[in-house]
């Protein structure tokens, strides 16, 4: 996941390159045996081998020898690998994802990605590929692809301390992350992958892919098959970023993301999945959509966070779960649903966001300010698409998207702002007319008819074919003036309760049958 | 990357426009058949929610190539979409400033309104903006339906002022539109306990909760699956 490397474009700076008898084309032994062993185990099909270096010896590596530079560049290692046309794309990609995350990518930098991965997913395409490659890798380089797109526009979009040099880039290049062309690859890899269809037949029992974890068994090659399966969690993504949520969930549906599927087999494409899909639907005002999965995950990562420690992606894990927590606190104050949450995820929630989440309950300003923190906080790094407009004055337009995201958001809170007072006192009555609790309300009786009837109109969504699902947490109904409160009790389930109690204490005593006494 | 252009060239023929879209979803192309089709929906009183999505896209990618009367239009429609969010989802990728000029100002506070059920003070403002709204075939009558949905969402009896108002009819036109949903919709009449009279609206999960199925006992036969071993 390399989605939020949190650092900020400072283009001008340039890796050591003064440092004296630094020779960036030197290439030392242990990289040379690292890029003759890694082409060997892709030549081999060894997808095993494959995954150990690409996890382990490449970030190994990096940390003992590129710490603050750059790999050594493509032209030195090829010699090593027959000079490999294929094996270099790789190479570059590798060479690029650790120089964005570890250095700053000069403007030149940027484009010199774009046009490897033009390259590479060309080849992909358009040529003949019969290698196999671990899952993380695939994963990594549609999730990389789509992370740089972001991080060109970010840059792109902030001119004010742009050198003459690299305007003259930009306006070169205009080419170059061109979101046409970042939405054409992924759709032409979900497209020459055929991904839907094999999706499709696996239904009908026709095809094997969910219970391969997308792998091919008789040797055929994945990668095709894999990019395009990704690709549909990049468009997802890419469309969040637009704020087209509407497409972005269309893009992501022919995955049912209500089972478990090839997409949790990489907790990144995992956690990537769920956090976009869950933002879309929040987006899209389907709160109870998204908290069921939200919990769903972070329940999950609460589980197996213990395995990712060593991880590269670790930082990126616990980022993005902190910003679930908070998307979770702003589904569950707009819509309370205690009894979706889990008892572990809603201790952890109430830990880190109890205190927000009583602040926003209520009804004036300082309830707005949290929400607006929590989405400022939690949500995707929303891009412009449009090519900057390169006359003076030059002015920073990276905020704009944000920003307008963020004020349809709060104008949405802004029109619930009232219903969580209505809430508590629905809450206390079975029956109440509607000039009484006016009354108490210190409203009148026109404003709180319409109060009463946005409740129901936002715990309403409409869903995909035009029927309508109730997300409500409290039913009632109005008979001329008279208000009916049905009770929904927030009973406990107590048979996921019971189930669970029955796993532990079987467990509990098939180890004590082991326990042998002397 | 040029896909299908071939494709867009004479779509009239072998292409409707949402095939057009579903094919080429990011191909610029076909701009000029989305804009057409803007006016064709509003002409035949249709509706695609993805084909209007898919060129604001382009404009949102193009901002110069951008049609401001067209852009109405599909907020218009998008607002007779009520109570779908399509409304919201469009404004999402209309950037602020142009969001700023004063018939969108008119759109969105119109749309604010309807999001809060404030019937009454949309009528009014809508009757200001006539010359915006009508050129719109099927606006009244596409909102006046979503008043109906939110109020069979709310009401088993709703008071005849409270309906009058949300769906503004007053008088005879009232009485003729009672009379046809009593007829074709199930809606009846009712004397009420004070003057007004009462309008039972018909019966949906939503104003009879009882109606709905109660699932929170239920479990999922996977959850239960895993004691299996231990009842055996």
């Amino acid at each position: 996941m390399a989605s939020s490397y949190d650092y900020e474009d400072s283009s001008s700076s340039r890796y050591a390159a003064s440092d004296a008898g630094y020779d960036p084309s030197f290439v030392p032994d242990s990289v040379k045996t690292f890029v003759v062993h890694l082409y060997r185990h892709i030549r081999e099909k060894n997808v095993y081998e494959i995954h150990q270096m690409y996890e382990g010896g490449f970030h190994r590596l990096s940390d003992r020898m590129f710490r603050d530079t750059p790999w050594p560049p493509v032209e030195a290692i090829a010699p090593f690998v027959d000079n490999d046309h294929v094996f270099c794309l790789l190479y570059r990609e590798m060479w690029f994802r650790h120089l964005y995350a570890r250095l700053s990518p000069t403007a030149r930098q940027r484009v010199e990605s774009w046009d490897n991965y033009c390259s590479l997913f060309g080849v992909v395409l358009h040529g003949v590929v019969n290698m196999q490659l671990p899952n993380q890798w695939l994963w990594d380089m549609v999730d990389e692809f789509v992370y740089q797109f972001q991080s060109y526009c970010q840059y792109r979009a902030k001119l004010m301390n742009k050198t003459e040099e690299e305007l003259q880039l930009l306006r070169q290049n205009d080419q170059a992350w061109n979101v046409y062309g970042v939405l054409n690859y992924l759709q032409a890899l979900v497209e020459k992958s055929m991904i839907i269809q094999i999706l499709e037949r696996e239904k009908e029992g026709l095809e094997q892919f969910t219970s391969t974890d997308g792998y091919d068994y008789e040797g055929g090659s994945n990668v095709l098959k894999m990019l395009g399966y990704y690709s549909m969690i990049g468009l997802l993504r890419v469309h969040c970023l637009l704020g087209d949520y509407h497409t972005g969930l269309k893009c992501l549906s022919p995955i049912d993301i209500s089972q478990q599927g090839v997409y949790t087999i990489v907790i990144g494409s995992h956690i990537s999945a769920i956090y976009h899909y869950g933002f879309a639907n929040l987006m899209l005002r389907r709160y109870v959509d998204a908290t069921r999965e939200f919990n769903k995950i972070l329940l999950y990562i609460l589980k197996f966070k213990q395995y990712h420690e060593k991880s590269p992606q670790f930082d990126q894990i616990l980022k993005k779960n902190e910003q679930m927590y908070a998307l979770l606190a702003i589904c569950l104050s707009l819509c309370p649903q205690a009894k979706l949450i889990e008892e572990k995820v809603s201790a952890q929630l109430k830990e880190k966001y109890g205190d927000k989440m009583l602040r926003m309950q209520r009804y004036d300003d300082e309830a707005y300010a949290v929400y607006d923190e929590l989405f400022s906080y939690a949500c995707p790094k929303f891009i412009t698409p449009s090519a900057p407009l390169l006359e003076e004055p030059l002015i920073n337009r990276n905020q704009d998207a944000y920003r307008l995201q963020l004020k349809l958001f709060l104008l949405e809170v802004k029109q619930q702002q009232l219903l969580s007072g209505l809430r508590i006192y629905l809450k206390l009555y079975s029956t109440i007319s509607i000039g009484k609790l006016a009354t108490y309300m210190e409203s009148d009786e026109a404003t709180l008819r319409s109060l009463l009837s946005t409740y129901k109109h936002k715990m309403h969504a409409v869903n995909n074919d035009g029927s309508i699902i109730s997300n409500a947490d409290l039913n009632f109904y109005i008979d001329e003036d008279i208000i009916h409160v049905v009770e929904s009790k927030s009973e406990k389930r107590y048979g996921d309760y019971f189930l669970r109690q029955i796993l532990t204490f079987e467990d509990i005593i098939s180890k004590l049958d082991r326990v042998k006494f002397d | 990357m040029a896909r299908d252009r071939e494709a867009s060239q004479s779509p009239q023929q072998q292409y409707t426009v949402e095939e057009l879209v579903a094919v080429n979803p990011y191909n610029p192309d076909i701009l000029t058949d989305l804009e057409n089709y803007v006016n064709e929906q509003v002409t035949n009183q249709t509706y695609s929610l993805d084909a209007n999505l898919c060129l604001l896209r382009f404009y949102q990618f193009e901002p110069e190539r951008m049609n401001i009367q067209i852009v109405a239009r599909i907020l218009i429609k998008a607002l007779m979409a009520m109570p779908a969010p399509d409304f919201g989802l469009c404004l999402y990728l209309i950037p602020e400033q142009v969001q700023m000029e004063e018939q969108f100002k008119t759109l969105i506070v119109l749309s604010h309104y309807l999001e809060t059920a404030r019937f009454r003070q949309f009528w009014d403002e809508a009757a200001k903006h006539r010359s915006l709204l009508e050129v719109i075939p099927g606006f009244e009558q596409a909102i006046q339906a979503y008043a109906i949905h939110i109020l069979s969402l709310t009401y088993q009896k709703v008071p005849r002022p409270v309906l009058a108002e949300a769906i503004n009819l007053e008088g005879p036109a009232l009485d003729k539109t009672l009379e046809y949903q009593v007829a074709n919709c199930g809606w009846v009449l009712e004397k009420g306990h004070g003057r007004d009279q009462l309008i039972v609206l018909p019966r949906n999960e939503f104003n009879h909760p009882e109606l709905k199925k109660n699932t929170e006992d239920s479990m999922p036969l996977d959850h239960v699956a895993g004691i299996f071993p231990i009842l055996g």
